[in-house]
């Protein structure tokens, strides 16, 4: 009981209770409202294909939609600088995730939404070539997906 | 490093769209320096987070090919004249910015 207690006070006293805290947070566990990934994730970001990127992000029976809508030019003069914006119609949509086929990284990014965030996401992004540009959308548990092409004016002379 | 970051927060009717703009220089790490020939390591915000008054209105994670100087824009409900906007990001090197706005 005595041993306890000593502990229980320099635990209260020290450092100690601040690095409990410290852990709590970075475990996630103070994160206010819906659980959203606190982890970057190394496996689908890192993946150099769209299938290996898909799997690293747990995508399974992906089913295409007409009812989520990538809103980007036909031809971007400028492949560092490409204006990207995806709104998804699909009720309960959780997150967006947007992928350049044809980039040596496919996946560029991941939206989760919470607390009122619509289902729609506004970026722009960096493409090495013509490739097709698909969004992926989570609702429900299911994954949906709709792909644009963009065709990149390799050198940026306004072809 | 961590260079301003704007947020513009304007509610049209009852939806909130969020614009942010954030100063990062997004390195891929595919680019080869054209003096050394060395390839230029990796520098990118891995995540951002959007929170509006106490609660996380989204959370992303970014791969490098983010644009430079990044835009995010996003839009919420159920947001009023007054509330808090807060922009975080953290990069592939630990370094933070973070940034807040009120609803006008």
């Amino acid at each position: 009981m005595n041993e306890l207690n000593t502990l229980r006070r320099t635990l209260l006293k020290g450092g100690c209770a601040a690095g409990v805290v410290a852990f709590a947070a970075s475990a996630g566990l103070l994160v206010p409202g819906r659980a959203l990934a606190a982890q970057w994730n190394k496996a689908a970001f890192e993946a150099k294909g769209v299938a290996d990127a898909l799997k690293g992000m747990g995508v399974e029976g992906l089913a295409d939609s007409k009812e989520i809508l990538i809103k980007a030019p036909d031809i971007a003069e400028n492949g560092s600088v490409i204006p990207v914006e995806v709104t998804s119609q699909i009720a309960g949509t959780q997150s967006i995730s947007i992928l350049a086929e044809k980039n040596p990284l496919p996946l560029l990014a991941l939206f989760e939404f919470a607390e009122g965030a619509q289902g729609y996401v506004s970026t722009r992004i960096k493409m090495g070539q013509t490739s097709s540009v698909r969004a992926v959308v989570k609702a429900g548990g299911k994954y949906y997906s709709a792909a644009k092409e963009i065709k990149v004016t390799i050198g940026g002379c306004g072809g | 490093m961590a260079e301003p970051m704007k947020i513009r927060a304007q509610l049209s009717g009852d939806l909130l769209n969020i614009k942010v703009l954030m100063g990062h220089i997004m390195e891929t790490g595919q680019r080869k320096d054209s003096k050394t020939g060395q390839i230029v390591p990796a520098h990118y915000i891995q995540h951002v987070s959007v929170g509006l008054n106490d609660k996380t209105v989204m959370a992303a994670q970014w791969g490098p090919a983010i644009s430079k100087d990044p835009f995010l824009g996003l839009k919420v409900k159920g947001a009023k004249s007054g509330d808090k906007v807060t922009v975080k990001w953290e990069d592939n090197k630990g370094e933070k910015n973070s940034a807040e706005a009120t609803v006008g």
